[in-house]
């Protein structure tokens, strides 16, 4: 390896507090006339990237947004159930854009940028007031006013929700606000269209390749600047609550082209999932966290007990989070809570027909508030589970099982949302910025519109200004010819390997038994090593083994799949290989090697308080760390406790 | 345990839409499919006849689907002449085996209308949505100009009747289901979200009359079946229908008389 | 942009989706505008049924007086011709009302007929597979063919009660019971009465629901209140007219209920024919000239 570079966040100077207001003082500004001059090209329709286009689009530029499903509506921003943050202290209990900094920072276990943090906060209250303004239908309570919940074990009511839907809610404000830039012809939409390269001319991000999906159609569009909101990567496990088309593709080819991908290994593994069922799992699904405020969690101590849960005496259950944390209970964070599962599956208490859950149990809460408040609480969700698992949680208690739900790593950036590739801006989870090595809840929602709405409108300017009369790079540039070759060369060779493994099962084998099991919810460096090689031999095996039956270029389900599949190959080494290279736990990152005597993360302030930047070199797991050194001014370092 | 059991398998026969083109005439393919689990979602045991498609040389069925969770309204097929299959309130994806039995064969057809097209085997066009939002379902609130959130309070009654209309999927499944391929339902139901707030009402007559006239070019028209409510994953209403024809009546009076006043 | 791919399949996949019904070229002043949109076109539809509905509920009512004797209800008959009093003349109110009654029944068909045609182009490939409706019942389902049934109903109807053309023999103008009885008393004609007015009642059964949805008459406080009105209009339309071809069959109503033929003799009509006002306005010459063409 090379040796290891830095990098500068260009966080602005000042008090945290001043420091936005003060840096969109400082930023060039485009004359609005002169706006409807450069070309925006928005990669995704989730809520950052739709909230991004249709700003964008409002201010004037000339935006082209692509989009790989059929309608912006679909981006998996919509699955999310629970709430949106933000500091309106409209409950009076002691919340504030500080508190919520605070709280941001400490729950990303000190591995997040303090000036991009506060920013947060602070422009969480305007994302509230723009999403009432367009519609969203939040809940009220009965003076008309906004409803607000306490949420993840949060001390303060600041989340705001639409029954259990808010994220659908929120993505179909952007998506409106979008559509209605469309129709006024600022923005463009491209739809069922996947961006398959980033093309960079002397360093700067100038255009894409995208291959349209119905038509198989290559095709290249340049612009000033490029915006990704493309997401995570939390399908490189293969199971994950993510859409089963959320891929890793955009953003891991704007990495082969320069762009350094950030904490990789800061994976979320959310404790509240319907177990597996079995092999032909396809993805699994998450419910509401919100369930841990009424439900217990609890194994039978015995792990050879058959009895079915009800039958089960309360001597013979072993309640292990209230045990293990008095203070919080069953609302203790979200890795503490996943890790703790893992524990009780892994030594064999794990309930259900494969052994592989924990019991959530309602029935002291419908003793105590009745049926019927449970039910107004959290009715659609036991419909859900109803529906998947054919059980009635309010007779049974609800098996649940910790699964992959959000990657806090993704493509580094500064603090005006920059990758290291000038001209090129990631939002949303597509970026690293934000939560450190663990995201709060009801936090997602937050920075995806944050970033969308009120960062990228006023940061984009400030590059933008720079580049007053030049015109785009032109499509017949020999960087945008060599890019579409590539992407060309890579489909011809996917389609004429002609072996024996459909895509679904490398791709089953390569998260579900490498990485999940290395990777997953606790690593150790014997796992990790074991992992990165046998991921090399599994893609080695990829390009010469996988069968795509299917040779048109029309809509081509399995194309698409081996494509995104193979990209995952390779973010599946990164991770691992940042997942070696952090020597320390924190957040989404446990390293069995580093815990304390109780078996908590430990964190290494001293060697590893840095984002990992990795920069690519030309060859899968070869990339070079860039370092980004974290500064905690304002929020004292400390070791996070619940007990 | 649930009463299903584990290991236990049906065997199905499933009859199967198949077309490689939009022109293509397409046609039925009949497909055995043995060891279906009754836990697998529909969709997982389409994942599962694919791969064996793939395996003897086939090439898989195409079809829509994204979050599998029912909410991102990506999926949705005509299973034995219903849409989204047997289990009401319910999208594809969350329908599970168990709601079948062992021998069944099952029917399973893309939507049609002339608004959706077929794109390939089960996959259809539904950008006709797109164009209805276009034309006016949204709220005009460009970024920034917003007042604060509790500024406008919104009796809860009115904010839960919005909700109830707000969640709609996008699916098709209304149009699918309707014998006149209809979009009565996803229209007023996105009209009824923005038109029930307050914050909806100066653009309400306008909007009204844009998404109706812009649904009309793709879409039949109503006859009050009642089929699109009971096919809806969500459940959405068909009253809201009621309120859109009453809205639109209306909007053809008031954009009149709002249009007069400008002058 | 620069794109260089050849398809392989030759039918390209993008922009399938295109308008299938132009927008009218002109709109037209309000509220004839309404009119040219499918929406516009069932609040015609709606308001027309309401119309006819009326008409069909007011038309039954009347002819219950044909259970109060051959005086009563001719005197009835009478009674519609000369609505309006002396303010107007004799039958111009009841034009009136019949060219309300006509258009209603045109803007109904028109509105019918035009939607029709753009819920079938809506729906160019059926589906291949059978379907299977869950909600849509018989009633929704057939209003099309129910509502034929009964416009060539009406038509017949009119022929054989208003015109006299199906046993013009028997039929005598102004003897209102006299024509009911002598035509309902034949068995294919009363089934043909039985099976429209089941055909009438299936219709209504939809329609009278369905109006309020068109209408955009809905509130929850009486949404649960429309279909047990549309059943009972329905159920009240259908005994009430079933009742006259049954009874007559049955010999409830029957010529017998005369205490003397009724006939016009010597231009006169009889005291039982025709109550005392009316016989007063009756214009013997009229009747004849009438008779004289048969």
């Amino acid at each position: 390896m090379t040796t290891t570079g830095y990098l500068d966040g260009k966080v602005p100077t000042g008090p945290i507090d001043e420091k936005w207001t003060s840096h969109k003082f400082n930023l060039k500004l485009v004359n609005p006339a002169n706006k409807r001059k450069y070309d925006i090209i928005v990669v995704g329709t989730g809520l950052a990237g739709a909230s991004a286009a249709a700003s964008l689009g409002e201010l004037g530029y000339n935006v082209k947004v692509f989009t790989f499903h059929d309608s912006p509506r679909r981006a998996h921003s919509i699955a999310a159930q629970g709430g949106i943050n933000a500091a309106k202290n409209y409950k009076n209990d002691g919340d504030s854009v500080y508190r919520l900094f605070y709280d941001t920072v400490k729950g990303g276990d000190f591995r997040a940028r303090e000036g991009n943090v506060y920013r947060l906060a602070e422009v969480s209250v305007d994302i509230i007031d723009q999403c009432a303004a367009q519609g969203v239908p939040f809940a009220r309570e009965y003076s008309g006013l906004l409803d607000n919940r306490s949420f993840g074990g949060a001390q303060v009511s600041r989340t705001f929700y639409a029954r259990g839907q808010t994220g659908q809610q929120l993505l179909l404000g952007a998506y409106q606000a979008l559509a209605r830039q469309v129709h006024a012809g600022s923005c463009t939409l491209y739809n069922r269209t996947e961006m398959l390269d980033l093309v960079v001319k002397d360093g700067k991000a100038c255009g894409i390749v995208v291959r349209d999906l119905l038509t198989g159609e290559i095709s290249r569009h340049s612009a000033h600047a490029v915006v990704l909101a493309t997401g995570g990567y939390g399908n490189v496990f293969y199971l994950s609550t993510n859409a089963k088309g959320s891929n890793t593709t955009a953003t891991w080819r704007a990495h082969k082209k320069g762009a350094f991908f950030a904490n990789p290994c800061y994976t979320q593994i959310h404790p509240t999932c319907i177990p597996a069922s079995d092999d032909f799992q396809s993805k699994l699904t998450l419910m509401s966290e919100s369930l841990r405020n009424d439900g217990r969690i609890w194994v039978p101590k015995n792990p050879n007990d058959t009895r079915p849960a009800h039958q089960i005496p309360d001597e013979d259950r072993d309640y292990y989070l209230e045990r293990r944390y008095p203070a919080f209970g069953n609302l203790v964070p979200r890795d503490v809570a996943s890790r703790n599962s893992k524990t009780q599956v892994d030594e064999g208490r794990g309930v259900g027909p494969i052994k592989n859950g924990v019991y959530l149990d309602f029935g002291d809460s419908i003793d105590r508030l009745g049926r019927d408040v449970i039910e107004e609480r959290y009715g659609n969700l036991f419909q859900m589970y109803e529906r998947i698992t054919d059980e009635d949680p309010y007779k049974m208690p609800m098996r649940i099982y910790p699964a992959v739900h959000y990657t806090m790593g993704g493509l580094w950036v500064d603090y005006n949302l920059m990758s290291n590739l000038p001209g090129l801006y990631v939002l949303g989870e597509a970026n690293f910025s934000d939560h450190g090595a663990n995201r709060l809840g009801a936090s997602a929602l937050m920075q995806g519109l944050a970033d969308g709405y009120f960062v990228l409108p006023y940061t984009i300017g400030d590059y933008l200004a720079g580049m007053l009369g030049e015109k785009p790079v032109s499509t017949d540039d020999p960087v945008f010819a060599e890019s579409e070759n590539e992407v060309r060369d890579q489909i011809r060779r996917l389609l004429s390997v002609n072996g024996t493994r459909p895509v679904d099962s490398l791709y089953r084998e390569l998260g579900v038994d490498i990485v999940w099991e290395h990777c997953g919810m606790a690593r150790n460096q014997a796992g990790l090593t074991q992992a990165i090689s046998d991921i090399r031999s599994l893609r080695d095996e990829f390009w010469t083994n996988v069968k795509i039956t299917d040779q048109s270029e029309s809509l081509n389900t399995s194309l698409e799949k081996a494509l995104r599949v193979a990209d995952f190959f390779e973010m599946a080494e990164l991770m691992c290989k940042d997942a070696l290279d952090r020597e320390e736990s924190c957040g989404g990152h446990f390293r069995e090697e580093y815990q304390t005597e109780d078996g908590e993360a430990l964190r290494n302030d001293d060697r590893f308080a840095y984002a990992a930047a990795w920069e690519w070199t030309g060859e899968s797991g070869q990339q070079r760390l860039n370092k980004e050194e974290l500064t905690f001014e304002y929020v004292k370092l400390a070791q996070r406790s619940y007990k | 345990m649930s009463g299903s059991g584990h290991g236990q398998t049906m065997r199905i026969t499933l009859k199967v839409w198949r077309q490689d083109n939009p022109s293509d005439k397409g046609g039925f393919q009949v497909v055995d499919v043995p060891g279906v689990s009754p836990e697998m979602s529909f969709l997982e045991m389409l994942d599962v006849v694919n791969g064996r498609l793939t395996e003897s040389g086939d090439r898989p069925i195409v079809f829509d689907h994204d979050c599998r969770e029912g909410i991102c309204g990506s999926c949705g097929v005509i299973i034995n002449g219903v849409a989204h299959g047997p289990e009401r309130g319910t999208a594809t994806c969350q329908l599970h085996m168990r709601k079948f039995s062992d021998g069944d064969t099952i029917a399973v057809e893309p939507w049609r209308a002339a608004a959706f097209p077929v794109i390939r085997d089960l996959a259809v066009d539904r950008s006709a949505f797109d164009r209805i939002v276009e034309a006016g379902g949204y709220i005009s609130a460009p970024t920034g100009s917003a007042i604060d959130a509790n500024m406008i309070p919104i009796p809860k009654p009115v904010a839960d009747a919005s909700m109830d209309a707000a969640q709609c999927i996008g699916c098709g499944a209304c149009v699918a289901a309707c014998p006149n391929s209809a979009a009565q339902l996803f229209t007023s139901a996105k009209l009824a979200h923005l038109n029930l707030m307050p914050q909806g009402q100066p653009e309400r007559w306008a909007r009204t009359e844009a998404m109706v006239e812009t649904m009309e070019q793709f879409f039949g028209s109503c006859t009050n079946h009642g089929e699109c409510q009971d096919a809806c994953p969500k459940e959405i209403s068909v009253d809201f229908i009621a309120m859109m024809n009453r809205d639109y009546v209306k909007s053809k009076r008031k954009n009149r008389q709002l249009l007069s006043q400008s002058i | 942009m620069a794109t260089t791919t050849v398809r392989s399949s030759g039918v390209s996949a993008r922009g399938l989706v295109k308008p299938a019904f132009r927008r009218p070229q002109k709109r037209l002043p309000y509220p004839f505008g309404l009119y040219q949109s499918a929406v516009g076109k069932k609040w015609v539809m709606g308001v027309t049924g309401l119309m006819l509905m009326g008409f069909v509920l007011v038309h039954m009512i009347g002819n219950l007086h044909m259970y109060e004797g051959p005086a009563k209800f001719n005197e009835y008959a009478e009674a519609l011709r000369t609505l309006g009093g002396h303010f107007i003349p004799r039958e111009w109110a009841l034009w009136g009302l019949r060219a309300g009654l006509l258009g209603a029944v045109a803007l109904h068909i028109h509105s019918a007929v035009t939607l029709t045609r753009i819920n079938r182009a809506a729906r160019p490939t059926r589906y291949q597979a059978s379907r299977r409706y869950r909600v849509a019942n018989t009633s929704s389902r057939s209003m099309r063919l129910t509502g034929l049934v009964v416009i060539l109903y009406v038509l017949f109807h009119l022929a054989d009660l208003t015109w006299g053309r199906i046993f013009p023999d028997t039929y005598i103008y102004g003897d209102v019971y006299n024509n009911v009885v002598q035509s309902l008393s034949n068995v294919p004609v009363a089934i043909i009465y039985i099976v429209a007015n089941v055909a009438l009642a299936v219709h209504l059964r939809h329609g009278a629901w369905s109006l309020f949805q068109s209408l955009g008459w809905n509130n929850p406080k009486f949404n649960a209140a429309r279909r047990t009105f549309a059943n009972g209009f329905a159920a009240i339309i259908l005994i009430g007219n079933l009742s006259f071809p049954i009874m007559t069959l049955a010999g409830v109503v029957s010529q017998d209920e005369r205490t003397a033929p009724c006939h016009l003799l010597d231009g006169e009509p009889t005291d039982i024919c025709l109550g005392d006002e009316a016989k007063a306005q009756f214009d013997p010459t009229a009747v004849a000239k009438e008779g004289a063409k048969k």
